[in-house]
Formats: C-alpha cells, structure tokens, sequence
C-alpha cells in the first residue's frame, strides 16, 4: 500500500515537472513547427536568473510567496530578452527554410547560449535551495515528502488550465489557434501570423525559464544541466505528438508514472525507461499520441 | 563523373602525401576527419531524399562497439576486417529497423531514430559487457598482417582510412547516378507523384537508411580503432547533432563535399580549443549559424560561387 | 574541379603548419593541465584543478613552496602550464592529446577527471612518448589491466574510499544491521558499491545489503530515490555521490528528513563539506580520496597550500585541488632527484625515471609509488564526521586515517580480487 502511495506520488510530481520543462517546446513546436533545442539553454538561464536573485534577497526576509515571486520575475525576465533575442536576431532569418537547418539554427544557438552562461555567471556553481525547505514537508506513514515537490503538481495543474483558458476563451488564444491550423489561411483572413510568431515564441522561452527557475531550488546549477533536459523535454513533446499540450500532459505522466515504478520496482531499468516509452509509443503511432492534422500535398 | 574521380585522385595522392610528411597529430586528424566524413556522406544522401536522422549516432555506436568487441573477445585487430563486420552489422540492424523506419517521414523519422539510438545509448549505460561508461578498449588495428611500430601507426593508419573511405564515396557517387540514386530528390520533391511514376518509394527509402547505416557503421569502426577507445557517448544525441551539423554545413550538392565539411567543422573545433578553452562551444555555434545564414546550400556552394566569378570576370 | 581543390588544401596545409616554431634550449618546459573547464563537471572538480596547477606551478618556479620543495623549478626546469578542457568525449579527448604532444611541444601531461578519459588517453601517451600524469580519475583498473612505462598515477586509486568507509563504520557504529545505498550510474559508482559490500562482507558480517539506487550520472532530481530509501529505512545509507550531484541529492535528502532515519555516509563529499553546511545533518560521515581538505594533517605544506590557495580563490581547497597540486609536485619531486644524481639538468625521460617508484611527502600525507610497478601511487585514507561548530564553522571530527598498506590491494592482485578474497596481508 505504501508502495503505492510512494509510486503514485512519487510519479506526479515527477509528472509535474517534465510537463513544466517541457510545455514550452511543446508551444513553440505546435505554432512554429520547429523543435528548439535553445529550450536547454533558456532552462539553464532560468535556473542561473533565480539563483542569482534569491542569493541577493536577505535570507532572514526570503518566505515561499517571495520565492515563487521571484522565479516568476526571473523566468518572466530572462525568458523575455533570450526569446526575444533569438527569435528577432536569429530564427526570422531562416523562417522557410528546411526543417532541419531550423533545428539545427537551434542547435548551433543552444551551444551559445552555454558559453555565454559561462560568461556571464563563470564555471562556478551556484545553489539557491532556501525555497526547497521553506514550505515544510508531509508525511504520510512512514514516508516523507518535501511540500516544494508537492507544490510543483499544484504549478503544473495552474499551467495546464491557464494555457487552457487563455488557448480556448480569449479572442487572442483563438487566433493562435487558428495559425497552428493552417498558417496560410490565417494569414489570407488577416491575423499577423508574424507577430503571433514572435509571442508564442517569447512566451514558450519563458516557460523554458521557469521550468528552470523551478528546478532550481532543488539541484545545483552549473554548466552542462540544459543538455539533459533538451532531450527528456523533446521525449515528452514527441510521444505527446509534436505540439500538442493535452498530448504533452498526458506524455508527462505516463513517463512520470513509469520512472517512478522503475525506482521503486526495477531501478536497472529507470535510465532508459524514457526512452522505452518514447520508442513504443512511436513504434505505434508515429505522430505521437495526439497528432496536428497534416496536409497532403500533391 | 570524371571529374569527380579526378579530384578524389588528388585527394588520395594529398592524403598518401600527408601520410608521409605531416606532423602525427595532423596525419592523425585527417583520418578522424575521413572517416567521420563517410557517416556525413550518409546523412547527406538520406537528407537528398528529404530524410533527416536525428539518431545516426546509434549506427556510428554500432560500428564503434562493433570494433571493440572483435578486439576484446576475438582477438581480431585487422582493419579492414574490423572496418568490413562493424559496417555489416550496422548495416543489418538498420535492414532490420528499415522495416518500421521506412515508413516515417520528416520529423518523424528523425523522431524515432532519436529514440532508437538513446535506446542504444542507455543500454551501453548499464551494460557492463560493454564496459559502462567507462567504455571500451579498441584494439590497435593491424593492417593485412602489417603490424606498424609506434612512430609509423598513423601514417599508415591515415592510409589505409583514406583506401576504404574515397572507394565507397567514389561508389557512392556512382549510386547517386544510378536510377535508384536520382530517385532520392524526386521522393524529396514529390513523394506521390514518384508512386505515380512506378517508384517504390518505401524500398528506395529502406535502401538509403541501410545504405546510410553501413557508411556510419564504417565511419564508427574506423574511428574507434584510431581513437583506441569507446564510450557510451558515441550514441548520445549530441553525437548525433554533430554530425547532422556537419552535413548541412557540406551541403547536399556533391558526396565530396561531407569531407570539405568534415575537415572545416575539425579545424574549426581544434583551434576552437586552443585558443578559447572555456568558449569553444560559442565559436563553433557562431561559425554555424554564420555557415548556414551565408552559405544556405553549404561549403561546396562556395565552389559554384567562384566559378560565376570567374565567369564574369571572363577567366574561364 | 582539381584544380580549385589544391589551392585550397595547400592554403590549409600552410596555416595548420605555421603554428609552432622551433624552440631553443633554454625555454621552460611546456605542459599540458587537462580537466573540465566546461560541462558538468567544470565547477566542482575542473576549476579547482587548474586553479590549484597555475598556482602550484607558479610557487614551484619562483621557488616560494616551504622545505624541502623551497628550490626554484623542477630540476632546474622552469614549467610554462597551457590548460586544455576535458569536455567532449574521449574522442575529442584523444584528438586533443595529439594536438597538444605533437604540435603545442608539450612534454608532460597532467589531470584528467573522468575514467573514461583516463582510460582512452593512457594508451596514446604511451605511444606518443610523453609523460602522462593523471591526477583525478581513479579507476583501479588503469593499471590492473596492462602495464605503462609513460603513465603515472601519484594518487590513490578509487578503492580506497569504499574500504576506508567499511572500516569507519566498524570503528564507530559496529552494531549496524543494515545498509543501503545511492550511487550514481556509472562505473565509478557501480565499483564504489561492489567494493564496498565485499569490505563490508569482510569487516562486518553481520551487516546486510539492502537495495542499491542507481540514478543516472547528473540527474540531479533524487525525490523518487528519496523515497524509496525511507521505504526500506536501512540504518546506513552509503553513497559515492560528488560533484553537482551530490549537492542536489544533499539539499533534497535534507528537505525530506532522511538524515533523520538514516546515518548517511558520503565517501568523497568533503569536497562540498563547506558549500552544503546547513544542509548536513550532526554526524553525517564524509571521507575524500586521501587525507585532504578538512581531513588533511596538518603540516607546514598544507599550512602554505591552504593558505594561498584561500588568499588566491577565496575558497576552501576541495581535494581535486589537493589532488593535481600532489601530482605537480611528484614530477618536482622526482626532477629535483634526478638533478641531484646527475648533477644537471634532467632530461624528461631522466625525470620519468625518478617518477617511477618515488617516495615524497606530499602537502598532507606522505605518498608511495609502490602499486602498478612503481606507477601506481598508494595513500591512507581517511574518514571523519561532520559537525557545525557554533564558533569554528563546519568541519569534520573524530577523523580516522586508515594507513595505506590497510585500505589498499598488494602489488600483485587487482582490487576485485583482494575485495573478494576478503582482504587478504591488509595491515591495519
């Protein structure tokens, strides 16, 4: 029973986290249909951003809500001027071009953007953990659980209906939708398809950033944590069907779930478990779990 | 085509040179560049076809594995031998998955060959067979009985690289001729109107991902027994990138081309290094963006650029 | 076609030529330092060890390094370091090694971090003819595997830390019934673990094994193995974690409370013995590869290393420093012995020589080639529990040295087979 309890949660919260590291590609790829590999690198910019600034706030004054405020700022801030900088100075030059001289543009940024972490921040480790202890732990039995972890499911579920909200009853989310429909036709009836380019890209950074920022309090930051994530993030996106977010979700907790139960079940297997999800998936449905239609074109 | 053979003739005659006279570390670059540039030429001929891997690494890792196994375990250290089993097996493991990998398309393609090839990657992980991450010793390769010393291993390393790689590139031009060949760009163009024509798409397809396969199986193989040691990484999706990387640095235009690309993206990188220990990574991403912003079709469009040059400077 | 193409590679050919010009008798000997300057495991391991060669080397040849080293140079050898990053891959790796003997003319190589590395650049040295002097990677199985006559290793190989560790806790908690553990998913924790069991099996017999975690190398994220850690609730929890790891695992276990439950016992985590303070738990048992850092002895040396490394970097040195600054000065060491026998200035392969077998007293400990054929260096080890000084600040007490000949194999048998054999002629 316990064991459950253990798998159940251990594996939403890990749920919780691969959604939040991975909503924003998921954006980015279903509006521009482009995979971002520069996701790792606003992740680590995030993760470096909150260190930075909780390191500054006096401790004795650092509460949770100051906290999460201050993963909003830098997330909100950082994701703001990297996206922006990438999308404005770098990938509208290329819009047209192969899909993968798109990704590959990424790539090339993803490399930069690393060593320009190193000069801005240096080859030194930065840690942020206050936030990770401020808000206490649960126990349930025998088993404790650290309340951050826990709330990172509540963040999850505000991202997921807030993306929801915003995608289906606003005007604006409507439109956006339109374009991931059919970019061409979006823009005869007269949407700025380029403007809503630019936005969604800005907007899937920042979530790069606060996937970050949120990951922050619970490692150490240092060069080198945006590889790993880029390729977790790019599993989920695909076994979810590339950019679709009820697909990333669902993506999210089915490997959630199945790297828990390896830990607690079979931990030979937990390394590749990701990957093992990934390949059946697409094994069996090529597109992912839940597909964009696709035009055919003669 | 004679031209193309002619300009593969003065490379060999460059590289026998280079064999001979260069310093090792150079005669030692050059091979890595060689082989490397036969997994390039597969990317470039799949990318010909439209098909774009992001999981070649795991052929790559297969012919690299491949190599430290027949040293281990059976004692072989031929390098053609060794160079010959690691592009079979690459090569029927790739006929094999051709199987579900044919009928992908695009991303997709390069989806789940990013998922096999992490597969591969997490197995040589775990697998103590395969020594961990600690990785694996590659023989020190024999060539046809010739057993050469210390100072003169490179060189004839060098060699006998450039012996297996410019044939296969040379037949590899030859396929691009052939009927199958100049079936790659239709597909890329118009999948439908090719099955219209009569054009099995799916098997032309299969064929270039085992074609692609046995180069990269070969690259790794030969690299492996130049490098002396293997390690999980040679299957990690950063592999892999890197060497996509490359090949659309080449450009698709010409099979030659992947070794131009391969030995600019190595001299790029070892200079990198040398000069920017700490920031290697940020020259060789602005010398990428830059390639692909100016150079759109490649480093061999260069050559087509100067020729109009020349052109209407009235030269030629 | 052709003829475009010769141009071309000649111009290449001619720039790559042009780097190096010849250089006359008198100019310092030119090295390489090797480690992550970039990656995962530049801020923990690779900065500290160039940090501490540059300022080694420097001392060294203004000959600033208390007795017996106060000597200026190696031999009469002034040292020019280049540093080099260990990032990339072991192919990169290789290639770079090349590049660095036949090109840059360094004669001597030191560093290198991970055990792959270590693994793949051993051989190319050998086989370049260039001193190798590996300072961080500390697979047993170097030269357990084939002999070297190029390749040096003046610190103690890995096994020495899982030993040490089984021999601490039957010092200080001898009633233990069971113990678990957390190491990462590569070679050097899957040895950690596998020796430490066998020493365990040895030293504690009635101790069992519970389940061992194997998270991935730089996962970074432990909350499911936190979990089934308390699950099981075995009274010792043993982990091999370092570098950014073993913060995150530290943070996140003290989050949780499961240093409540468990004695954790850390075998190389001195390193973060000061950056992690709040986050250890009173009496949690931390060890280094070697005496050094907060369990080094106190000696005039490590008096002076400390010193300025704290003056120069404004940090504590973590043992990769203490570990690369020992290998600088076995080469010291051993070129100012062969200098003495000669009476001149000592050839690189005459310094070699003198490498082979030397005994010097290091910054803290005193250090023996006397494994791997005189290449191999074998150390004591040592253990100590935390504790957060109201006044002092962290550090480590009741500190355990577990002399050489105990926590190390005999001359003739691999360390998997000694730990098998139940430590068989371990003087302790």
């Amino acid at each position: 029973m316990s064991m459950l309890v253990a798998i159940l949660v251990d594996g939403l919260v890990n749920a919780s986290w691969l959604f939040l590291v991975a909503v924003g590609l998921t954006l980015v790829c279903g509006v521009m249909r482009i995979l971002n590999i520069a996701h790792g690198g606003l992740y680590a910019f995030g993760a470096y951003a909150t260190a930075t600034l909780i390191s500054w706030w006096p401790a004795a004054r650092l509460t949770s809500p100051v906290s999460f405020a201050l993963m909003l700022v830098a997330a909100v801030g950082v994701g703001a001027v990297v996206g922006l900088a990438l999308e404005r100075g770098l990938l509208r030059f290329v819009y047209g071009r192969d899909e993968v001289v798109l990704v590959l543009i990424t790539f090339a940024a993803f490399l930069i953007l690393e060593d320009v972490l190193t000069l801005i921040w240096g080859a030194t480790v930065i840690a942020a953990y206050q936030p990770y202890s401020l808000l206490g732990r649960t126990s349930v039995g025998r088993l404790t659980f650290s309340n951050y972890d826990l709330s990172l499911i509540v963040v999850a579920v505000l991202v997921t209906v807030g993306l929801w909200w915003a995608l289906t009853r606003t005007r604006r989310g409507l439109l956006l939708r339109a374009v991931i429909h059919d970019r061409e036709m979006a823009q005869i009836v007269g949407i700025n398809v380029g403007r809503y380019t630019t936005i969604t890209f800005v907007v899937g950074c920042i979530f790069g950033a606060l996937g970050g920022a949120l990951t922050a309090p619970m490692i150490s930051i240092q060069p080198g944590i945006g590889v790993e994530v880029i390729v977790v993030a790019f599993a989920v996106v695909v076994i979810g069907g590339m950019g679709s977010i009820p697909g990333a979700l669902l993506g999210s907790i089915g490997v959630g779930l199945a790297r828990a139960a390896a830990v607690h079940l079979l931990p030979d297997l937990e390394v590749f478990v990701i990957y093992l999800v990934m390949t059946a998936v697409l094994a069996v449905r090529k597109e992912g779990l839940f597909a964009p239609a696709a035009v055919r074109r003669i | 085509m004679r031209r193309t053979l002619l300009a593969m003739l003065v490379l060999a005659v460059a590289l026998a040179a280079a064999a001979a006279f260069a310093p090792g570390w150079l005669a030692f670059l050059l091979a890595v560049v060689m082989a490397k540039s036969l997994v390039v030429a597969g990317l470039v001929v799949m990318w010909r076809a439209g098909l774009i891997s992001f999981g070649q690494a795991l052929f790559y890792g297969v012919g690299a594995y491949g190599a430290g196994m027949l040293g281990m375990r059976w004692g072989v250290t031929d390098f053609f031998l060794i160079t010959l089993v690691g592009a079979a097996t690459a090569g029927v493991i790739a006929w094999v998955l051709g199987f579900l990998v044919a009928r992908y398309r695009g991303i997709f393609f390069a989806n789940l060959n990013l998922a096999f090839s992490m597969l591969l990657f997490g197995y040589m992980v775990k697998s103590s067979t395969f020594g961990g991450t600690d990785g694996l010793r590659a023989p020190i390769p024999t060539f046809l009985g010739y057993e050469p010393g210390d100072a003169t291993r490179v060189g004839v390393l060098l060699v006998a690289t450039t012996a297996v790689v410019l044939p296969l590139l040379a037949l590899l031009h030859r396929f691009l001729d052939s009927t199958a060949g100049r079936m790659t760009t239709a597909i890329r163009d118009n999948e439908i109107r090719v099955l219209y024509l009569g054009g099995s798409v799916r098997r032309t397809i299969h064929l270039l991902v085992v074609v692609a396969a046995v180069l990269a199986g070969a690259g790794g193989a030969m690299v492996a027994l130049a490098i002396g040691h293997i390690d999980p990484d040679v299957a990690y999706w950063t592999t892999s990138g890197e060497f996509l990387f490359v090949a659309v640095l080449a450009g698709p235009a010409h099979v030659l081309a992947a070794v131009l690309g391969t030995s600019v993206f190595e001299v790029i990188r070892t200079y990198a290094n040398e000069y920017a220990p700490q920031f290697w990574q940020l020259i060789l991403g602005t010398s990428l963006v830059l390639s692909m912003l100016f150079l759109p079709d490649g480093l061999w469009s260069l050559a087509g650029r100067l020729r109009r040059v020349r052109k209407e400077a009235g030269h030629v | 076609m052709a003829k475009r193409l010769i141009p071309a590679a000649l111009m290449t050919a001619a720039i790559l030529l042009a780097a190096p010009a010849a250089r006359a008798a008198d100019e310092p000997l030119r090295v390489a330092i090797v480690s992550f300057l970039s990656g995962g495991g530049a801020a923990t391991t690779g900065i500290p060890i160039r940090d501490a060669a540059d300022m080694v080397i420097r001392a060294i040849n203004e000959g600033k390094l208390p007795a017996p080293y106060q000597k200026p140079g190696f031999g009469g050898w002034e040292v020019e370091p280049i540093f080099s990053d260990e990032n990339g891959g072991t192919t990169r790796v290789v290639q770079e090694l090349r590049a660095l003997v036949q090109r840059r003319n360094v004669k001597a190589v030191f560093g290198y971090v991970s055990s792959g590395d270590v693994m793949a650049a051993a051989p190319v040295a050998e086989e370049l003819k260039t001193t190798l002097v590996i300072s961080e990677g500390g697979t047993p199985q170097l030269f357990e595997e084939r002999g070297y006559d190029y390749v040096f290793r003046p610190t103690a190989h890995g096994t020495i830390t899982s030993v040490g560790a089984a021999h601490y806790l039957k010092d200080t908690m001898p009633n233990v019934k069971t113990y678990g553990g957390i190491n990462q998913n590569y070679s050097w924790g899957q040895d950690s673990w596998r020796d430490f069991t066998l020493a365990m099996k040895k030293l504690l017999p009635k101790a069992q094994a519970r389940t061992n975690h194997y998270p991935k190398l730089f996962q970074g994220q432990y909350a499911s193995e936190i979990t089934a850690l308390m699950q099981e609730q075995p009274e010792v929890i043993f982990s091999s974690f370092w570098g950014g790891d073993l913060e995150a695992f530290l943070a996140q276990a003290a989050g949780r409370g499961l240093n409540d439950r468990s004695k954790l016992v850390y075998t190389i985590a001195e390193i973060s013995l000061y950056r992690m303070a709040d986050k250890i738990a009173e009496g949690t048992v931390m060890g280094a590869r070697g005496p050094y850092g907060a369990l080094a002895r106190d000696t005039e040396l490590n008096r002076w290393f400390v010193k300025n490394y704290v003056e120069a970097f404004e940090k504590q040195p973590s043992y990769p420093a203490y570990h690369i600054a020992q290998s600088i000065l076995a080469y010291k060491a051993a070129a100012d012995k062969a200098a003495a026998k000669l009476g001149r200035k000592p050839t690189v392969d005459e310094i070699r020589a003198a490498l082979t077998g030397l005994e010097f007293e290091s910054f803290s400990t005193f250090v023996k080639m006397s494994l791997g054929n005189g290449h191999q260096a074998a150390t004591e080890a040592a253990f100590g529990s935390f504790h957060n000084d109201k006044v002092k600040g962290p550090t480590l007490i009741n500190i355990k040295y577990y002399p050489a000949d105990c926590v190390n194999p005999p001359p003739n048998m691999t360390s998997k087979q000694w730990l098998e054999a139940g430590m068989p002629g371990a003087k302790c």
